[in-house]
């Protein structure tokens, strides 16, 4: 019986016109340009600089700012006020006023202010700004120790020489990170708004009578229905794969069927989450609502975007329902730490537990009589 | 006229009659701005930290302690080999690595110089270079705290103003972004699936034989959904304002005036979506999924749009997300006026009278 459940689901989606062109062709196009948008990086940041003293050493200190490869020149403004409107018009990132007297200051030994406004709607590009602005300062005011006080320098001359080292990624290559993360979203969205629609187009186009009155049993039904997107999951992530290769010359560090076996169970617990809200919904406006919501929640709290670590403790809690946060940390690991599946069973039991718990509540929740 | 308002009502007490979708728009928007507006921030917090600590002296352990009371890290686990490292990155044990070499004290102390090795886990670039920056800087501050002549040594000191947003919340930057999303999305999805819906169940047909020119038609559609949109707008700013104390530090009635027009321009994006496509399926399609991934990856919504590649910039030129977060920025949290965001406020408009009219030009009044 499932063998005709079945070839009556393919045909469908094959007959489709517009799903089989959308599932080959979305992967390419999201692969393609978006791991591109992905930096963080605090780079060339603009900076206006308010010169209050024009000495040598304030246009030294501008000098070293600038030519550094975290800060450009925005532009020279003559007052706060004028810097200000930099900042307004988005063409400068951060303040700087060098107060007048200030070269007289630090010839005189006097201790002298340099005054650091950075634009702090993003909180961490101000953070970066500021702590690159001390690093330079302070190297600054060191070589002018050097320079002037000879003796007083030599007092300080324990140095603690710190070097880093990148595990797994050394050139802290982005797209080796978004790359892993986009093929998970693209798989929750297909596979998640699919099967939510899937139940509830044949209630809303009345087909669902003839199922009902059929002697197919629930779980037959249920199966039928997610096994066409188990192989749509696979279809994608292996173009994913291809175009990993092929653009970023990405390959998993760890094997490929690990990624296979839980982009497996992944599948099948969020096709069950799908098949469930379309058992609920009445109309297929409800199940994509329904969907899209849960679908967003999962996506930014699975940390993709924002570190996990990072959220309040009930923002945590929550993450910790969301199976986005489980496979994406899987889907990193294996391909660039090269973990296997016995490092990772923890994750494979929790993604587990929410393919049967779902599929549970999908097969329980299908009624065939209302 | 009169044909214009018995549409109108005729649409309201088709949603009002939907119960659970009323519901779902309302509540979702609440829910979602709650949640990220809380939950979601770039900056680092309580990172897992391992260390490798050969020989263990005061230097060391100061320098540990330092590390462990930032707020930026947590020190979880005291590894004893080099080979240990890799395990504790591969079973996410943790992120970061400091490794002091031997005889840390004695070396500092005996030929003035001492190294200590920051292992970073990158898989995640991002924080990782913050990690790394973040360790170093507590370790330069222990540096300064031990070479420290007192005053003598410190010249130039810097004085910090952060300007907008003083504590640094994660919120400035993430409502407008949120904002932003929830409501196109919502806003397109809503009036795509509608109109696409009457095209399916077949009462498109009906209009169309009326004597209700098309673009009255399409108002009517429209108009459920505007309001829909404006009590969405109206709880988002409040909740953002009273419950995640982000203020709208600049006119109000200039934001109101913005949102207004990007509420216009997503229905009219999701007008241009309903004539295009011919099934629910394939409106949802292309509202939910290639909407959503550029609004949430291109508008700056969480990644500042001047990192990106100038290609790339471009292409975020044409969501209408992205220069309605800018506007929203501006207003909300740099407490600037209309006059600032003409440039925002100008494409918006363009974009949403382009779309109104090729939606009204490929809007058939014959069914195929």
């Amino acid at each position: 019986m499932i063998k005709y459940l079945l070839k009556k689901e393919f045909k469908q989606i094959i007959r489709n016109p517009f799903l089989p062109r959308m599932i080959l062709v979305f992967p390419f196009v999201v692969l393609l340009v978006f791991p591109w948008a992905a930096n963080y990086e605090i780079r060339n940041m603009n900076a206006s600089i308010v010169d209050n003293d024009h000495s040598s050493y304030s246009r030294r200190l501008t000098q070293t700012i600038v030519s550094s490869e975290y800060f450009k020149l925005a532009d020279f403004s003559s007052t706060y006020n004028e810097a200000l409107k930099s900042i307004e018009q988005n063409k400068a990132d951060v303040i700087i006023q060098i107060p007048a007297n200030f070269e007289k200051d630090i010839i005189n030994r006097n201790g002298t202010k340099i005054m650091i406004s950075p634009n702090a709607v993003n909180g961490m590009k101000g953070g970066i700004a500021v702590a690159y602005l001390s690093q330079i300062v302070s190297k600054f005011n060191s070589n002018i120790l050097v320079e002037r006080f000879p003796q007083s320098a030599v007092m300080s001359n324990s140095f603690i020489q710190t070097d880093s080292l990148f595990q797994f990624n050394k050139e802290l290559n982005y797209q080796v990170f978004m790359v892993p993360a986009l093929m998970v979203m693209i798989l929750t969205l297909l596979c998640g708004f699919l099967p939510a629609v899937s139940i509830v187009f044949e209630k809303e186009i009345g087909t669902m009578e003839q199922i009902n009155v059929s002697p197919v049993p629930k779980i037959v039904f249920i199966l039928a229905k997610l096994i066409p997107f188990w192989l749509i999951g696979f279809i994608v992530i292996t173009i994913g794969f291809g175009v990993a290769w092929g653009v970023y010359g990405l390959v998993p560090n760890g094997h490929f069927y690990t990624i296979y076996i839980f982009a497996f169970i992944f599948i099948l617990g969020i096709s069950g989450l799908g098949l469930v809200i379309s058992n609920y919904a009445q109309t297929m406006q409800q199940a994509v609502f329904i969907v899209f919501f849960f679908m967003m929640i999962f996506i930014m709290m699975s940390g993709l975007y924002t570190p996990i670590d990072s959220m309040p403790n009930w923002g945590q809690w929550i993450a910790a329902f969301d199976p986005l946060k489980y496979f994406m940390s899987v889907m990193r690991s294996v391909y660039l730490k090269g973990s296997d599946t016995i490092h990772l069973l923890k994750d494979l039991c929790i993604l587990c537990m929410f393919a049967v718990f779902f599929n549970a509540w999908a097969i329980i929740s299908y009624r065939k009589s209302q | 006229m009169k044909q214009l308002i018995s549409f109108i009502q005729k649409e309201f007490r088709h949603i009002l009659r939907d119960r659970t979708t009323v519901m779902i728009l309302l509540l979702m928007p609440i829910i979602q701005i709650i949640l990220f507006g809380f939950a979601l921030t770039t900056e680092v917090k309580n990172t897992e930290v391992a260390v490798l600590v050969p020989t263990n002296d005061e230097v060391t352990d100061r320098i540990v302690d330092k590390i462990n009371a930032s707020a930026y890290f947590d020190v979880v686990k005291n590894i004893h080999g080099t080979n240990e490292i890799e395990t504790v990155f591969r079973d996410g044990k943790a992120k970061l690595v400091v490794v002091f070499e031997n005889h840390f004290a004695q070396n500092l102390q005996h030929t003035g110089k001492a190294h200590i090795q920051l292992i970073a886990d990158a898989t995640d670039p991002n924080a990782a270079n913050s990690f790394v920056f973040y360790a170093g800087n507590i370790i330069a501050a222990y540096q300064q705290e031990l070479g420290n002549q007192g005053k003598e040594g410190l010249l130039i000191q810097p004085e910090v103003k952060m300007l907008y947003n003083p504590q640094m919340k994660g919120a400035y930057n993430f409502v407008p972004g949120v904002l932003g999303m929830i409501m196109i999305l919502i806003c397109a999805m809503m009036t795509s699936i509608a109109i696409v819906r009457e095209k399916e169940m077949g009462t498109m047909e009906i209009l169309l034989v009326s004597p209700m020119k098309p673009i009255y038609i399409v108002l009517s559609k429209i108009a459920p959904y505007f309001v829909l949109s404006c009590i969405n707008f109206a709880t988002i700013i409040l909740l953002s304002v009273f419950v995640l104390n982000v203020p709208v530090a600049g006119s109000f009635a200039s934001l109101i005036v913005v949102s207004l027009i990007y509420i216009f321009v997503s229905l009219a994006l999701g007008l241009l979506i309903s004539t295009l496509t011919s099934s629910q399926l394939a409106a949802m399609m292309i509202s939910g999924m290639a909407l959503m991934i550029p609004v949430m990856l291109l508008s700056g919504m969480i990644f500042p749009v001047e990192n990106m590649p100038t290609w790339l910039q471009w292409i975020s030129n044409f969501v209408p997300a992205r220069w309605y977060i800018s506007a929203a920025k501006s207003i909300m949290i740099k407490g600037l006026g209309i006059t600032s965001v003409l440039k925002e406020l100008s494409v918006l408009s363009v974009m949403g009278i382009t779309l109104l009219l090729i939606s009204l030009k490929k809007f058939k009044i014959r069914l195929e």
